[in-house]
């Protein structure tokens, strides 16, 4: 399962933050400032580490990255499709 | 002459030509000199001088560049500030060049957050948002009221003569605070020139930048285009490396100005999937590429010419290795470029032997005039050449020659390790642990100890899948170093912090 509050616990860890008001779930960490390769870096080997879903090239991007909300969606997509149809449906 | 000439003469020449790609939109260099002439008036009108300090503190955009140049129209000095630069660090900097204008955006305000009192006031603070609702000061303004303004504004009256300084451009500190390094017209033309000899490059040539333009590798990509009239596509950073390839293959790049963590990020990649045909020239610089990593990247761009290069803030660049020697001299960063002299010296500023190491020197119109308002530090790189009416670079680097006079570096001066007596370079193990299978990055430092006086201790970040234990790098390296160069302990990281120049930055070690 994904948890959010761990992702938000993982950012928060691993990133600095500059402002008092904490980062909200859907705000950019690019426009945010606190990612740049080497935290991209981080974050996969995290998502690698932690939920054992490997990412291809392509999914390196913002869209799947760039926001707790981002992390949470993508994680639960990649989590998901490692599994057989629910017969009763999830 | 003077740098903004390479603005205006190629707005001049090719108004039509795209001179930057930046977020999909293209600008034409009719359209940057425009914008660039409405800033230089404004900044006029509000006071600057010839001399002040003007601070661009942002992300690599368009603005940069036409504040860069605006900042030179009325011969003022532009100081690019690192865009991840935080609080502290960013009001040491403003303490230090003491800038009458400053153009940012919101965000980096916060960052300087309750700095700000302490700086000394900035009469000048544009925004790039369009609307100035910071915390800052009231009379921070938005820069898009510049450029709304729709009086015709020609270019301003010349100012400076090439004599005066253009930049500060301050440097990673490795000695642990910035330092401006101050650069004159003639400094930057200079070497702008030289390099671009060298390089060979030409308008046709479509420029990948995704280094900070506060960095002097990434600025001197927007110059020596700009010089040209060729095109750069301009992005923040690597962080997301499918979205840049794909605009690069999509632009058709001719030219990859690399350091060796994009190299390193590149091979990790199955680059084959983009279409980079139109590739022809790879650059590397600020630290020296692994053998293993240029032969791959060859053969990845078998029709790009790599360059392995050497330089350093205080004068941008000092040598080149023919792309033809790649394959003979791996590890060398080859000759001096055009227009320069350099030699290898000993403790007392002689020559040395050759093939002996010694510190490198370095002459030539490219050479910085010093540290801003550090005289002391300037006075330790800056000292009597061969002419008593001018002075000469000392670099701080250790170098060797081969037999043909390439050039090898050997190691920071004050990086050199001393272990039981011994003075050791930490490059000479990093290259070793560097060729052992399963080592992506690696950094050797000393560490006190009472026996040895400093023992040697490495830390490496491993590739992808790789069961390397410190037992078998210590065994390795036990077979390929003198044992006094053995590291005593290896100690393993998922990645190894790294400076705003994407250098390994052993000072945030933690051992």
């Amino acid at each position: 399962m994904c948890d959010v509050r761990e992702l938000r616990e993982f950012v928060a860890a691993n990133f600095l933050f500059t402002d008092e008001c904490a980062l909200q779930d859907t705000d950019s960490f690019l426009d945010a400032g606190i990612l740049d390769s080497m935290g991209v870096l981080q974050i996969i080997l995290f998502l690698e580490e932690r939920y054992r879903i490997t990412l291809s090239d392509n999914e390196v991007v913002p869209a799947n990255l760039d926001s707790i909300e981002s992390l949470k969606q993508f994680v639960v997509r990649k989590l998901s499709e490692g599994r057989l149809p629910a017969v009763n449906g999830d | 002459m003077q740098l903004e000439s390479f603005l205006e003469a190629s707005a001049q020449r090719c108004p039509d030509k795209t001179a930057l790609i930046v977020d999909g939109r293209r600008i034409g260099y009719g359209d940057i000199e425009r914008r660039a002439n409405q800033l230089a008036h404004a900044l006029v009108e509000r006071g600057v001088d010839r001399g002040d300090r003007v601070a661009i503190w942002l992300e690599n955009s368009s603005e940069v560049i036409i504040a860069l140049f605006a900042a030179l129209k009325v011969g003022a000095v532009f100081v690019l500030v690192s865009p991840g630069t935080k609080g502290h660090k960013a009001a040491y900097i403003l303490n230090d060049c003491r800038p009458r204008a400053l153009i940012t955006d919101r965000r980096r305000l916060r960052v300087i957050g309750e700095h700000w009192a302490g700086i000394p006031p900035i009469a000048v603070v544009w925004t790039v948002d369009p609307v100035a609702d910071t915390a800052a000061p009231p009379h921070v303004t938005s820069l898009q009221a510049v450029f709304d303004d729709r009086r015709p504004q020609p270019g301003t009256q010349k100012r400076a003569i090439d004599l005066d300084l253009a930049s500060l451009i301050y440097t990673s500190g490795s000695t642990g605070t910035p330092k401006g390094v101050m650069m004159t017209h003639l400094n930057m033309i200079s070497a702008a020139t030289s390099i671009a000899s060298y390089l060979e490059s030409d308008s046709d040539d479509v420029v990948l930048n995704v280094l900070p333009l506060s960095f002097d590798y990434g600025l001197y990509q927007i110059l020596m285009a700009f010089r040209l009239g060729a095109t750069v596509l301009l992005e923040r950073s690597f962080a997301f490396p499918h979205l840049v390839l794909d605009a690069a293959a999509r632009e058709r790049i001719t030219v990859l100005p690399l350091v060796p963590t994009i190299a390193s990020m590149l091979l990790r990649m199955d680059i084959s999937r983009y279409d980079l045909s139109s590739l022809r020239c790879i650059t590397n610089t600020g630290a020296a590429l692994p053998p293993e990593h240029s032969r791959r990247l060859q053969e990845s761009f078998p029709n790009a010419r790599i360059f392995s290069m050497y330089g350093l803030t205080e004068c941008k660049r000092v040598s080149y290795l023919p792309p033809d020697q790649l394959t003979r001299r791996p590890t060398s960063v080859g000759r001096g470029m055009p227009n320069q002299q350099i030699s290898i010296v000993d403790e007392e500023g002689r020559a040395v032997a050759a093939g002996a190491v010694g510190e490198l020197v370095v002459r030539g119109p490219h050479v910085m005039k010093g540290y801003w308002g550090d005289p002391e530090e300037t006075a330790k790189r800056l000292r009597p050449g061969p002419y008593e009416w001018e002075e000469v670079l000392y670099t701080g680097d250790l170098f060797r020659t081969d037999d043909e006079g390439y050039l090898y570096f050997v190691g920071r001066k004050d990086d050199m390790i001393k272990s039981r007596g011994e003075k050791v370079s930490p490059k000479e193990i990093e290259d070793v642990l560097y060729s052992i299978d399963g080592v992506a990055e690696a950094a050797v430092l000393g560490v006190p100890d009472p026996v040895l006086g400093q023992a040697i201790t490495a830390v490496i970040a491993r590739c992808e899948g790789s069961r390397l234990t410190e037992q078998d790098v210590l065994r390795l390296c036990a077979e390929r170093l003198e044992d006094f160069m053995v590291p005593t302990t290896v100690t393993f990281r998922d990645t190894l912090p790294k400076t705003s120049s994407s250098k390994i930055n052993k000072r945030m070690i933690a051992v």
